[in-house]
């Protein structure tokens, strides 16, 4: 009997040896998955149904980008654990995407390209 | 008696593979997102039809090209795949061998279910005139949409193979960091069509 075993302090079991080797935390259940998976395809609903919306026209557009944002934000601490792993991930991502959107500004800015 | 696998000592304290894809990750976000700069700089710029939506060109009317209903549904269709994708991660993370092969195998089917509908897109707006020299719309739309569903192709044939070795028994719980690669792999390529579906197609020039 180990030190460990006497104090009743359990080592690692496999699969969290694993989640720590790849600098991650604990993962939601499949519960959770659902339920996000559900909010996604309600979101893409309202997305499509404004769409055809004619009284809301003008807000159109800042309306589904905000929306379009919030599943791309959900699909990525969610699903892609951003929420719950090593930070230095989410930093990669927001690195390629800060990159992008200083290039696309400034392309699209003196160009004169637009999202409308 | 299983035995946990040796943690792996790094510079960085993480798993090179991860830190691998979460950088090559970082790269296809500099692709997609100069491939959708492009789409967003030439939009409206055609001097000839077709257009995505209604539009006169020169005196002449041409109808949209886009079909709302029809992409939503494609839209819909990757998303769920995402949610697929995870059930199948945590499938494998708890040793859930034949949930892993479901959720696998539900995956890929939505993966091509989408590539599918992609080819009858492109096959439809070709049939009404639009080829990739048509006009600016043609060019950039089909390089943004082509690349993206090749990306997606490229998925669905990582999943067929993670499909395979969890049929010959090469999949097991210690190996789960595999599926989690290609599902980062799998939810990133959805978080392209999120972006591509609102600014490409529900965003009107």
């Amino acid at each position: 009997m180990t030190l460990a075993d006497s104090r009743g302090i359990k080592g690692p079991t496999e699969r969290e040896a694993t989640a720590e080797q790849a600098g991650e935390g604990t993962h939601p259940g499949p519960l959770e998955y659902v339920k996000i998976g559900l909010i996604l395809a309600v979101i893409t609903a309202v997305e499509v149904g404004i769409y055809y919306i004619e009284a809301i026209e003008d807000a159109l557009v800042p309306i589904l980008i905000v929306l379009s944002a919030l599943k791309f934000t959900l699909v990525v601490m969610w699903f892609m654990h951003l929420k719950f792993d090593n930070r230095v991930f989410s930093w990669l991502l927001v690195g390629g995407l800060a990159l992008i959107s200083v290039l696309l500004v400034v392309v699209l800015g003196t160009l004169g390209g637009g999202l409308v | 008696m299983s035995h946990a696998p040796a943690a792996l000592e790094t510079s960085t304290g993480l798993d090179n593979r991860k830190l691998l894809m979460w950088l090559f990750l970082a790269s296809e976000c500099l692709l997609f997102g100069s491939l959708i700069g492009a789409y967003l700089l030439y939009r409206g710029q055609s001097v000839t039809g077709p257009c995505p939506s209604d539009c006169v060109i020169d005196g002449v009317a041409y109808e949209g090209l886009f079909d709302i209903p029809f992409t939503s549904v494609s839209a819909f269709v990757l998303l769920m795949s995402s949610v697929t994708m995870v059930l199948a991660l945590a499938a494998i993370q708890r040793g859930d061998q034949r949930g892993l092969r479901v959720w696998l195998l539900g995956t890929a089917f939505l993966g091509l279910l989408f590539v599918s509908g992609q080819a009858f897109e492109f096959t439809e707006f070709n049939r009404e005139g639009l080829s990739l020299s048509s006009n600016l719309f043609g060019t950039t739309f089909y390089v943004l949409t082509g690349f993206h569903g090749a990306h997606v192709t490229v998925g669905v044939l990582i999943l067929l193979s993670l499909l395979v070795m969890a049929f010959r028994g090469r999949l097991t719980q210690a190996q789960s960091l595999n599926v989690e690669l290609a599902g980062l792999y799998w939810h990133f390529v959805d978080v392209v069509w999120i972006v591509i579906f609102t600014l490409v197609y529900l965003i009107e020039p």
